[in-house]
């Protein structure tokens, strides 16, 4: 009886938390801060949000809640991956909570969504995943704690160079960063006396890639170079391997994307050897990675943390300390001021945020798939420091 | 409430008698637009300094309800009156989005281009003109060839907008939709206030006009092709005419509705035609109960605020329990939340006997 009491007494604080939050606040002494996390928890998108909000939670279960003597508040919601409702429930938080922070935008569309809404009301908004570079030049307001597609591809297309890769095909996700990556993939390689002999699109809400796959592998290239969105990573690289791209003789590259820590180890041995290029592996060899991967699997399960995981965890840590700086200050524009040229340490190893466009310098290593452990990883074999966006002017 | 269709009404009088009186406004209609309007002044309540307790905060939420609402809506005219079962209406939905958002966008300062009155009716027509030249689809085959034919164009529109990028910004979405102040006067604001007026009063307009349409003898005769087709051509009933006008019709109504969606969000995106967007509104409609007009508004109200409730509790599965809900719906209550309601106070009138 007292149980279900409680319950119940939950649920009705939970329905009338909006309005009376405000008065709870400043009645006590402590000050509130909350953070808004726009999260895919449903739908095909639904792993990149579980990895997003471990990562936001663990950075928090590892630092206090408190920062600049305020508590800290993390509302999740679920944006089902539809850009209209994150538009929607971004208005809400903004509106209704009074949030200092939004964050997460699990897909490019989702992030552009947002770009009006938060230039209006001024409120800083962290991308924790959509890597099109585009995203920070449509509000002023968005700081980046993820990655760029041109950032992740440039390196792997001097790889290639260097490995006597002459012709490649491509083939992505017919959506923003997949025109970023193979535009920028198709730049890097000719620019180094390579030839891109087709650019193959599939579309974004396919999970059907034979046809796609069959054609590249008629087109006979040195390489085929792969770009989907992670959570489609796994169904894509089981079709890689059915249609037997590499006994073909046709070397798969990619960025990270393809063989995404969350979903490595179903993938199984047929993706040893390939070759990626991307900014986090859970297998990078740093003390602090290693107490994140420990920490991440212990909280969650054992999920491996991805770099989707790691996103969330950065893109906590640069609001607290951005909200450190200001000295808890939680003005929009004096935000983002804060984050601009800040340089942080983070399980992927040290990220700035670059003052001039707000998007994120970081070092993307060479990985190679291999067993380690018992386990299939991405190992670590090379690296280029300090990437920037090579798009932004 | 046994008076909610003319259907189950026995009075007496002479056939245009009881076509008046079926026609006549009821109390509970009177309620609902009433509570609608309420939730609209509540936004005033903080000024005068009461606190009502969230309805304020969800303006939003609340012109979306409407929207999703009108949506359904013009299904239930396909659906409820005239039999046409559809599962493409979220086609002509975004057809009308798109329309409103590149008038909005491409027409900005523009004046009288860019006024959202203007940019909703190009919607309705630009939707309307589509509707009518796929009716003739729709004319042929049956219930299980209709769900294909209107499913398939969905699909045949959710393609194109995905890949005319250079119009609709293909999968990205439509960027840089900068509605105009409605008239010139009343500019969009961030706590969607104008933007619950404007929704309320065009979906009013749209509801008031498809009330006059059914309570007609021309939604009598549609009435009676949903009852037999052969029969009611026996009689002299233009069958296929009908049938693609109020096909052409809906699809109006739904492009209006999609106007307002995106002049409200500012936005468009090809979510705003995919299969779940016809999906979820014909499911509305069925949740409220087909037939009556309030069916696809009930429905999406008490939809749209279950799904924002459950998804606030547990954001990772919600879904779960919406198609629980949803189950538990269909196989225990006939006809809807009105069929629910209307069997409640019949019974209660029995009793009071």
């Amino acid at each position: 009886m007292m149980k279900r009491r409680l319950l119940l007494a939950g649920v009705a604080a939970g329905a009338f938390a909006v309005p009376f939050a405000g008065t709870l606040a400043s009645a006590v002494a402590q000050e509130v801060v909350k953070i808004g996390l726009i999260a895919t928890l449903t739908g095909p998108q639904a792993s990149s949000g579980r990895q997003k909000v471990a990562g936001a939670r663990l950075f928090m279960a590892q630092n206090g809640d408190t920062v600049a003597g305020k508590k800290i508040e993390l509302i999740i919601k679920d944006d089902t991956g539809v850009a209209d409702q994150t538009r929607r429930i971004a208005q809400e938080l903004i509106v209704n909570d009074k949030v200092a922070f939004l964050s997460g935008f699990s897909l490019t569309p989702l992030a552009l969504a947002v770009a009006p809404v938060i230039t209006q009301a001024k409120v800083p908004a962290i991308i924790m995943t959509a890597g099109t570079s585009v995203i920070t030049e449509r509000s002023p307001y968005f700081v980046r704690a993820s990655f760029t597609l041109p950032q992740q591809t440039i390196p792997i297309t001097e790889w290639a160079a260097k490995n006597g890769i002459k012709t490649a095909v491509s083939l992505v996700s017919d959506y923003g960063p997949g025109i970023d990556a193979q535009d920028a993939f198709k730049m890097g390689l000719e620019a180094r006396g390579g030839k891109v002999v087709e650019q193959i699109k599939a579309p974004l809400a396919n999970p059907e890639f034979a046809a796609f796959l069959q054609r590249a592998k008629d087109l006979k290239p040195d390489a085929l170079f792969l770009f989907v969105p992670a959570p489609t990573a796994g169904s894509l690289m089981r079709q890689v391997v059915d249609r037997g791209i590499s006994q073909a003789g046709i070397k798969v590259i990619g960025t990270g994307d393809i063989t995404d820590d969350d979903q490595l180890n179903g993938m199984g041995d047929a993706v040893i050897g390939l070759t990626t290029s991307h900014f986090y592996s859970a297998a990078h060899d740093s003390p602090m990675n290693k107490k994140f991967v420990a920490d991440f699997k212990a909280a969650n399960n054992n999920l491996r943390p991805n770099f989707i995981g790691v996103s969330g965890y950065d893109g906590m840590h640069l609001m607290y300390e951005a909200l450190k700086k200001t000295n808890g200050n939680t003005d929009g524009t004096a935000l983002v001021e804060a984050m601009k040229g800040m340089k942080l340490e983070s399980p992927r190893g040290t990220f700035s945020i670059d003052p001039a466009t707000r998007d994120i310098v970081q070092d993307v290593y060479i990985r190679k798939v291999e067993r380690k452990d018992g386990e299939l990883y991405n190992i670590e074999f090379d690296v280029v420091k300090d990437v920037k966006d090579p798009t932004h002017k | 409430m046994s008076a909610v269709t003319s259907e189950n009404l026995r009075p007496i009088g002479t056939p245009s008698e009881q076509l008046v009186a079926a026609a006549r406004w009821r109390w509970f209609e009177f309620l609902f637009w009433g509570i609608a309007i309420l939730c609209g002044l509540s936004m005033f309540a903080p000024m005068l300094g009461f606190n009502v307790p969230i309805i304020p905060s969800k303006m939003m939420l609340m012109s979306e309800i409407l929207i999703l609402g009108l949506l359904a809506l013009s299904i239930d005219l396909c659906l409820g009156y005239a039999g046409l079962v559809t599962l493409g209406q979220g086609a002509f939905f975004g057809i009308g989005a798109y329309t409103a958002g590149l008038l909005a966008k491409h027409g900005a300062g523009v004046a009288p281009l860019s006024d959202p009155i203007l940019g909703l009716l190009a919607a309705g027509l630009v939707a309307g003109f589509v509707g009518f030249a796929t009716s003739f689809l729709v004319l042929r085959g049956s219930d299980l060839t209709r769900l294909m034919v209107t499913l398939g164009v969905a699909l045949i529109v959710e393609e194109l907008v995905n890949k005319l990028k250079d119009i609709t910004g293909g999968s990205d979405g439509l960027q840089g939709v900068m509605s105009s102040p409605i008239l010139g006067i009343w500019e969009f604001d961030l706590f969607g206030k104008t933007a619950f007026w404007y929704t309320l009063i065009v979906v009013f307009v749209c509801f008031w006009f498809c009330r006059r349409l059914v309570n007609s003898s021309y939604g009598y005769s549609l009435r009676a092709i949903k009852g037999n087709a052969l029969r009611a051509r026996a009689i002299g009933v233009p069958v296929n005419a009908r049938l693609i006008q109020v096909y052409t019709l809906a699809a109006a109504i739904a492009g209006i509705a999609g106007g307002l969606l995106a002049q409200t969000t500012q936005f468009a995106s090809p979510d705003m035609v995919a299969f779940h967007r016809s999906a979820d509104s014909l499911l509305m409609v069925i949740f409220g109960g087909a037939g009556y007009l309030y069916g696809g508004l009930i429905g999406s109200v008490v939809f749209r605020i279950m799904q924002d409730f459950l998804s606030n509790i547990t954001p990772q599965y919600w879904l779960f329990w919406v198609g629980v809900v949803l189950v538990l719906l269909v196989l225990f209550v006939r006809n809807g939340i009105i069929g629910l309601l209307s069997a409640a106070v019949s019974r209660s009138k029995g009793a009071g006997k």
